[in-house]
């Protein structure tokens, strides 16, 4: 009977959980507008989402670029196809380790620095502070910082893909010996700015979209005490990246059907 | 008198705990109401009724003839801007720095040129002392400037009403007699009414023109301070003179303690 009476309980926090995300979706996104008009509030949140996001995005597309160039190599070698290295590269991380490591990467960082943000206000009676003062909240803060991920998203991982495929170069060309032209030849011809470059962008704006959400709200909907925003936290990169890797799978088999 | 809020049969319960149960209140334009009582009997429920931040279940909230709990948003918001309130916790804006935490609800409300905004918000810096802060951010201020630097930003607008959500819990003696000089001043130099919520009997009594003692569910003795300090009723009593015994329970409700004790089942 208590194994029911917690699922019971389970069920009803997680439908009232769901309902509150998305009446949240619907505040942030009629405050959109505010935005556009005040856009100099999100032009700063650009720099704490996306700016200080970007050293983790450049490292790590740089070492998977550089590993992506090592085993597709070893692999090619042995069917005399080292030639198409670039094309194995460049497909890999426009279709799908560009969008989808950036949004991992992206919700540790800025999802986690988003959600933690947000909760400390509401727990230091901030965001109670801006209401008292009759300044919305979903619009003054909250809005801001989901319109900033929207964007700082799909460039992030317009920016892991580019210099992941660098980093396949680098390898590839630099120490196996690939042919330089070849490298960018394959690429050239195997990638369809359609099939692959726009369903890659596609995908990170998906991922930057729901990250983002996730984020927002969950540091909105924080229990107001230390150990409420670092649950918070947690959950934030636990749900953003489940979301991440389920809608990629989603998304994949709309696109590559 | 003229009335500036008034709170009519407000009932309230946080789910199965009665904290209001006919609650009647009225504090007077351009006055200085001081609500006291226990800590968790409703006193800073009450300030957020009377900035429409919680609905009560039943009753009317009035402020300046509005009633509160019949306010759409817009409505709402409308008439906070003409309230000013001080948190407990200052709840300053950590990435703004002095000047601009006071500068944040002009900004926000008007058109004005920075020019004037600068000498808006130095003008309240002056009232509360701290113009020579305006740089500083709220990590780096002392509780006592904080507070401060919060009443600042609570007048920047000159409301018609003040609230002050216990504006001395955790200020040493210093700070505490700066906050009621200055509550006393800034009440009389802009004519605002100012609502204190605290536990601080003495500092309470000190700049209240009207006293509320809450307990049980509603206002069980208000008057002038002269008249609380002189009163026989026990409960008045007992909180003035700060008396662990009296009729205000001490323990939270709780189940007979030798039953609890043996208990079988808890064991």
């Amino acid at each position: 009977m208590n194994a029911l009476q917690s699922l019971g309980g389970w069920t009803l926090d997680s439908v009232q959980r769901w309902g509150r995300a998305a009446v949240f979706l619907g505040q942030i996104l009629l405050n959109i507008p505010s935005v556009i008009v005040r856009f100099r509030l999100a032009v700063v949140q650009v720099f704490s989402v996306g700016v200080l996001t970007l050293i983790i995005i450049l490292v790590s597309g740089l070492f998977v670029g550089m590993v992506l160039g090592l085993q597709g190599y070893n692999t090619l070698v042995d069917f005399g196809a080292e030639s198409s290295l670039g094309l194995v590269v460049a497909l890999s991380l426009t279709r799908e380790l560009g969008p989808v490591l950036t949004a991992l990467l992206f919700a540790g960082r800025a999802g986690s620095a988003l959600t933690a943000e947000i909760g400390l206000m509401k727990a230091t009676e901030q965001l109670a502070a801006m209401e008292m003062m009759a300044v919305d909240p979903v619009s003054r803060v909250i809005a801001p910082r989901f319109v900033a991920g929207f964007l700082s998203m799909p460039l992030l991982a317009a920016l892991f893909t580019a210099i992941g495929i660098w980093g396949g170069h680098l390898v590839g060309v630099g120490v196996l010996g690939v042919d330089s032209g070849q490298y960018w030849t394959a690429m050239q011809n195997g990638v369809d700015v359609y099939d692959d470059v726009l369903n890659g962008v596609i995908k990170s704006v998906v991922f930057g979209f729901v990250v983002t959400w996730i984020a927002v709200f969950e540091g909105h909907d924080a229990t107001p005490t230390s150990e409420g925003v670092s649950r918070a936290t947690t959950r934030t990169v636990v749900n953003a990246s489940l979301a991440v890797l389920g809608l990629d799978f989603v998304l994949t088999s709309l696109m590559f059907d | 008198m003229e009335t500036l809020i008034e709170l009519s049969d407000v009932r309230f319960a946080y789910g199965q705990r009665r904290i209001f149960d006919n609650l009647n209140l009225s504090v007077p334009r351009g006055k200085v109401g001081v609500i006291v009582g226990p800590s968790g009997c409703g006193k800073s429920t009450l300030l957020n009724f009377i900035g429409g931040r919680i609905m009560p279940d039943a009753g009317k909230v009035e402020v300046d003839g509005i009633d509160v709990t019949k306010l759409n948003r817009q409505q709402l918001y409308k008439l906070r801007k003409s309230m000013g309130m001080m948190f407990q916790n200052s709840a300053l804006l950590t990435d703004l720095n002095v000047f601009d935490n006071v500068a944040f609800p002009v900004r926000e409300h008007t058109e004005l040129d920075e020019r004037l905004i600068r000498h808006l918000v130095l003008l309240k810096l002056q009232m509360v002392g701290l113009r020579g802060a305006r740089d500083l951010r709220p990590a780096e201020l002392s509780g006592g400037m904080a507070r401060r630097v919060a009443l600042a930003r609570a007048i920047a607008l000159d409301p018609m009403l003040v609230m002050y959500d216990e504006p001395f819990t955790g200020l040493d003696p210093i700070s505490k007699g700066v906050i009621v000089k200055l509550i006393h001043e800034i009440g009389d130099a802009l004519e605002m009414t100012s609502l204190v919520v605290t536990h601080d009997v003495s500092e309470g009594l000190s700049i209240a023109d009207r006293v509320f003692l809450l307990g049980d569910g509603k206002v069980i003795a208000q008057g002038t301070p002269q008249e609380m300090q002189e009163t026989d009723v026990p409960e008045v009593r007992q909180f003035i003179d700060g008396a662990p015994d009296g009729p205000v329970g001490y323990h939270y409700p709780a189940p007979d303690y030798l039953a609890d004790l043996s208990d079988q089942e808890n064991l």
